[in-house]
């Protein structure tokens, strides 16, 4: 017998009506802020809250999405520039276009606006345009009375981004060691980063981060498959459960031990996920930014410090058959 | 056309198809796809053969379809076997005039090896693209661009093949002759120019790349990888040798990203160009590392010295030999060769058939040794 309705990927329950919008109880302007007529629609119930809008503008948009949108725009344009002003060649070759950064003879000048120029001011729009977005997400969880764990976890990106962007080029002294802002270049760039330091995969923080970043996503799944299993005792309300325990925490609780000996809590396992998520890209930016500043060759590296065994066998084909034979060129 | 109550149907009985035939259209064809593959089996399948320590994942690998389906020019190759001298025959530069290259072959050997390379590069021309529509009197003149271009590429043949043994012969005797590149064209395919910069609203390091070109191989990566470590002994390498070196970026002696972009470009051409993977020579575990390599890995190395002389000696000061539809198409400069100009795809050039076994002639810059 199977239960086609409940084992189901998607919300089963939407409550729509009056719109709710929200508290305006500290005797403050706080509505004016609130922008948008709220709507309900079906489908986005169906991945969350059925509710679209109102949205909290605040200044912090108005500089985040400006400076955002001057990233964006100096990026685009500097493509269209590339490809001749035109749009034909801009859609066929955009995963190919890139606002480079500068030669690396410039170092930490300030370049050309043809050679890393227009790069330098995209980025500085883009810092503001991040930073204040980071500061947006203080902000909203001091008016909500919230703790600042989704801040510290946003800053915990922000800091993988400023070392690519800013720290690094700047201990390098180069801004050429900065990310490309295109599709396929900033792959290339990671690539011939990987290369050129001699293979980023014996960086320990790089395998930390490697760690944390697949951590993350056991962790996620593991949580997301307990609760959605425990629904039908009521296990998806998740905070009650906290600090009221009941059949459905219990049975999560037991099955895990069962299985592996050791369980989170209903609290726990928030800060198990919190901790990986964060940790992926602080151990990253540590890995990236000890790249070419500290360690050059972390092959070398791994070698000096025993974890970088060598195989036994010998290159090429001689002890492996021919590939003439391999192709039927010969016997 | 259709009956009149059918066409009253349908205009009482307004429906939407196109869904519903598109969603039966899409299904059917998932559907049939999975059966075909199902059936016929996966026609991407490849086979592997491991080249590496255990562990490496080092190996070649082929699709299966294609695997034993030999080089489609080796059919259309033209040899023969040369007539021994017996001594005491005339030699070509005794009885025609203007023998620059070949002189010391009988007439015998010189006619057939003028026959093999009328059919290794103008088949359909015959001995008047090089020698022109006149007597046989007048051959020896140097009337034609094409003629002294081909005197230039006996040389060049014979240069490689003699002195470059340790790349053309590195795998038993295989050698190179006219036809190794130009497999019955005038102009060989896989030859390249000069494109960079490309782009013109940029400068610099931005103005050579992002661009899907011939040279590029149609990824991001710059397009002046072969002109800037093909023509010119530039180095490659850009790997620190100890864990920790001094410098920053711009330093003679240490590698931007930049400059190591360049060397992936590179060496994606040798990839492409030889059908193969970067584990083919490296284990890319370290790359920079010559103590774990293949022996393709020195192959390879002498092949990039051996194009730079040929570009550097041969083709380059050929620029001015050319009409100008043999020019390149931004710059004006003569065609290259590189590593696919030979390979085409392939580990070895014609899957390493022997070209040189017939022709004594083009294998040494000295007189021909027979046997």
């Amino acid at each position: 017998m199977s239960f086609p309705d409940y084992q189901n990927i998607f919300t089963q329950v939407q409550v729509q009506g009056t719109p709710e919008m929200g508290m305006d109880d500290a005797g403050n302007n706080m509505m004016e802020e609130r922008v948008g007529k709220p709507f309900f629609n079906t489908l986005a119930g169906l991945f969350g809250n059925g509710q679209i809008g109102p949205y909290y503008w605040g200044w912090t948009t108005t500089v985040a999405l400006g400076t955002g949108l001057a990233w964006f725009v100096i990026v685009g344009f500097n493509m269209l520039a590339q490809v001749g002003w035109s749009i034909p060649q801009f859609i066929r070759q955009l995963f190919w276009l890139a606002l480079e950064p500068p030669s690396p003879e410039y170092g930490l000048t300030m370049p050309p606006l043809q050679d890393g120029g227009w790069y330098i001011i995209a980025s500085f729009f883009l810092l503001i345009s991040v930073m204040t977005w980071l500061l947006r997400a203080y902000l909203l969880a001091e008016q909500h009375k919230m703790g600042k764990h989704i801040f510290w976890g946003f800053a915990a990106a922000v800091w993988l981004f400023l070392v690519l962007g800013l720290f690094r080029p700047i201990l390098m002294g180069s801004w050429s060691e900065a990310v490309p802002y295109g599709i396929f270049p900033h792959l290339d760039w990671t690539t011939a980063f990987s290369i050129r330091y001699g293979n980023l995969y014996y960086n320990p923080f790089h395998c930390l981060s490697i760690v944390f970043l697949y951590g993350s996503v056991l962790l996620f799944c593991m949580h997301g498959g307990t609760i959605l299993a425990v629904t039908r005792y009521g296990g998806d309300r998740e905070l009650e459960q906290i600090y009221d325990r009941g059949t459905a925490t219990e049975r999560a609780a037991l099955f895990w031990r069962w299985t592996m000996g050791f369980n989170a809590t209903m609290e726990g396992i928030h800060r198990w996920a919190w901790w990986f998520a964060v940790l992926t890209p602080i151990t990253g930016g540590i890995g990236i930014l000890l790249t070419g500043t500290v360690v050059d060759n972390w092959f070398i590296w791994a070698q000096e410090h025993h974890f970088a065994p060598m195989y036994d066998g010998s290159y090429g084909y001689a002890d492996y058959g021919s590939y003439e034979a391999f192709i039927g060129k010969e016997n | 056309m259709l009956p009149k109550w059918f066409d009253k149907w349908n205009a009482d009985n307004p429906t939407n198809i196109f869904g519903p035939a598109i969603l039966v259209g899409a299904l059917g064809s998932a559907v049939f796809a999975a059966v075909v593959i199902v059936g016929i089996g996966n026609p991407l399948q490849t086979t592997s053969m491991q080249t590496g320590p255990r562990g490496t994942g080092m190996h070649v690998s082929e699709f299966n379809v294609a695997r034993f389906a030999p080089d489609p020019t080796i059919e259309e190759y033209y040899t023969e076997e040369p007539y021994v001298p017996e001594g005491g025959e005339d030699l070509a530069k005794d009885i025609y005039q203007n023998v620059q290259v070949l002189g010391d072959l009988t007439e015998d050997n010189f006619n057939r090896v003028m026959t093999a390379v009328t059919q290794w590069v103008a088949p359909e021309e015959g001995c008047a693209y090089c020698h022109g529509d006149v007597d046989l009197e007048e051959y020896g003149n140097d009337d034609l661009y094409t003629k002294v271009v081909a005197r230039r590429m006996i040389q060049m043949t014979q240069n490689i093949n003699e002195n470059w043994d340790g790349h053309v012969n590195a795998n038993g005797e295989v050698g190179v002759n006219c036809y190794t590149c130009h497999r019955g064209q005038n102009v060989p395919s896989e030859i390249w120019f000069n494109i960079t910069p490309v782009t013109k609203a940029t400068e610099g390091w931005a103005s050579l790349q992002n661009r899907a070109t011939s040279l590029s191989q149609s990824t991001s990566l710059p397009s002046n990888a072969l002109e800037i470590y093909l023509t010119e002994y530039e180095a490659v390498n850009v790997h620190d040798l100890e864990s920790r070196v001094e410098g920053v970026p711009n330093d003679e002696d240490v590698a931007s990203i930049q400059k190591t972009e360049m060397t992936f470009s590179l060496m994606n051409y040798f990839s492409n160009s030889l059908g193969v993977n970067c584990v083919f020579c490296h284990n890319s575990r370290a790359f920079y590392d010559p103590e774990q390599v293949t022996p393709q890995w020195s192959t390879a190395l002498m092949g990039r010295q051996m194009v730079i002389e040929m570009n550097q000696e041969y083709l380059i000061p050929l620029e001015t030999e050319y009409p100008a539809e043999r020019l390149g198409p931004v710059y004006a400069d003569a065609p290259k060769a590189a590593c696919k100009t030979c390979h085409k795809g392939y580990q070895q050039p014609m899957q390493g058939m022997n070209a040189i076994a017939d022709w004594p002639e083009l294998a040494t810059t000295e007189a021909p040794v027979y046997e």
